[in-house]
């Protein structure tokens, strides 16, 4: 299992041809505090890059971008009842969306943890 | 507003004191501002609910209109040409909030004007006190002398333990009552002192010379019921309350009755009154106050959990092409745990329980119009 991530603060665990895809916990921490998260429909066939979830702290909705290109196979349900785990649990429990992957030659554009770990220092 | 200009940011007395406390910092007003302490938007806003908040609001502008004629009453009639409230009724020691009209009877900015006893203490908007200043001394110079007090800071500290904190720096605060407004030392301190705020909350604003600003905000937080709150808690803390953020929820293009402000203009300044009118863009504001106006502004709430935010454009149902007015603010209201917002409506859709429909990318979510504020306000009255 390997973990990448995106200059947008994505994380991508990849198991497979499935992508399990979460905001970082950066991301969060800059956020503040979430209070809702949009997810998109199951089925759904995503474009690297195309707008996928919005998640909305108490002042400000921001867009979460789709790393890589292909369909969503399954959401976080527990996010629409408990938006704060995205605070508490961005690397776990509070995963986004799983994207069946298109084209794995896009994960080569990915960050590792330790190039993520230079990005946001 | 932000300022749009590349102009270095200005600092407030408290700057120091926020970078010390862990604050994030944002350009607000031409201001180098916290919108946020470390623990958050959320714990900040309940915080202030439950215990105090104290905020930096040193960013707006404080003024005094000294009467030329030594006689207040004279800085007051003055005054009236400029905002349709009634400010010679404004007793000694009082504190009332206005708003200066244009000839459109559009808003130029809202305020709160005290009477000092031997002159006026007006706190306008950041954004606007440079306008403000110059929009009074174009139109009072000859009956005041108008000084800007831009050497003090002013610090609101608000919640229901506002006054117990308050009251171990300054005896008498605890004696005010809601729109008491004064000099009153604080901790050896010549102070301004009233007891209003931003937040719907009990509270007080304090005016303190600059150089003495970050001793007494120190004192107020060696409390510990008392937390420093960013500009994030503010706004959600005013949206509950139901109040106008100018430049947003009003501005030129709204009159007072649009705005459902028609509660801050006295009978006295209107149509019948000994002192009717005389203010800028009266006849439409008198008119609309008789009348009524063809939108106004209302208090929504957004079925379910997803915010709707400044811009989002309203429609009467889920399917109408022709859009009926947009939100004018809106966000999460942490004490209700649900969205909520302002915006206006034809008056005839701005009805207590009428259901309209916000554009949320690309979605119609339906909103309830419902009576503000909405979270109920605690002042000490």
């Amino acid at each position: 299992m390997t973990t990448l991530y995106t200059s947008d603060h994505e994380w991508l665990r990849i198991e497979g041809d499935v992508a399990t895809i979460g905001i970082t916990d950066y991301a969060q921490s800059q956020l503040g505090d979430v209070v809702f998260v949009e997810l998109p429909k199951v089925g759904r066939s995503l474009k690297k890059a195309e707008a996928a979830a919005v998640v909305e702290s108490v002042k400000a909705a921001s867009d979460v971008y789709a790393p890589i290109t292909g369909e969503v196979v399954e959401v976080n349900e527990a996010l629409a009842a408990e938006p704060a785990l995205v605070n508490s649990d961005a690397g776990g429990k509070a995963w986004f969306f799983k994207l069946k992957i298109a084209d794995k030659s896009e994960l080569g554009g990915l960050m590792d943890e330790a190039a993520y770990a230079a990005h946001t220092a | 507003m932000l300022a749009s200009d590349n102009s270095p940011l200005k600092q407030t007395p408290l700057h120091a004191l926020h970078l010390a406390r862990g604050a994030r910092m944002v350009p607000f007003a031409g201001y180098d501002m916290p919108v946020q302490y470390t623990a958050g938007v959320l714990k900040e806003h309940l915080h202030t609910r439950s215990h105090a908040g104290l905020f930096d609001v040193s960013h707006m502008g404080q003024l005094a209109l000294r009467p030329r004629s030594g006689k207040v009453a004279d800085a007051a009639l003055a005054l009236e040409k400029l905002v349709p409230q009634d400010i010679l009724g404004i007793a000694p020691g009082r504190q009332r909030y206005a708003q200066f009209t244009n000839q459109d009877g559009g808003l130029l900015d809202d305020l709160m004007v005290a009477n000092f006893g031997d002159h006026l203490f007006v706190v306008v908007n950041a954004a606007c006190k440079d306008e403000d200043e110059a929009h009074l001394r174009a139109h009072l110079s000859d009956a005041c002398e108008i000084v800007s007090l831009a050497d003090r800071a002013l610090i609101a500290l608000q919640g229901p333990k506002a006054e117990s904190a308050l009251a171990k720096l300054c005896a008498d605060a605890v004696a005010m009552k809601f729109m008491d407004a004064g000099p009153r030392r604080v901790d050896g301190v010549d102070c301004f002192v009233s007891r209003s705020g931003y937040t719907g909350e009990d509270g007080f604003e304090i005016s303190v010379p600059s150089d003495k600003a970050e001793a007494l905000a120190t004192a107020l937080l060696d409390n510990p019921d008392v937390l420093p709150i960013g500009l994030g808690a503010r706004d959600s803390l005013r949206l509950e309350a139901g109040l106008c953020l100018y430049g947003h929820d009003i501005d030129t293009t709204t009159t007072p009755v649009e705005g459902a402000l028609e509660w801050s203009v006295q009978k006295v300044r209107r149509n019948g009154g000994a002192r009717a009118g005389g203010f800028q863009g009266a006849d439409k504001i008198l008119a609309q106050l008789t009348q009524g106006a063809s939108r106004r502004r209302a208090g929504l709430r957004p079925d379910g959990r997803a915010p709707v935010r400044e811009g989002a454009v309203l429609f009467a149902d889920a399917t109408a092409a022709e859009p009926i007015g947009k939100v004018t603010s809106g966000g999460f209201g942490p004490s209700l745990n649900a969205p909520v917002a302002m915006g206006y409506l034809p008056t005839s859709l701005a009805a207590i329980g009428t259901t309209v429909f916000a554009e949320v990318r690309g979605q119609r979510l339906p909103l309830k119009v419902v009576a503000m504020p909405f979270v109920a306000n605690t002042y000490k009255r």
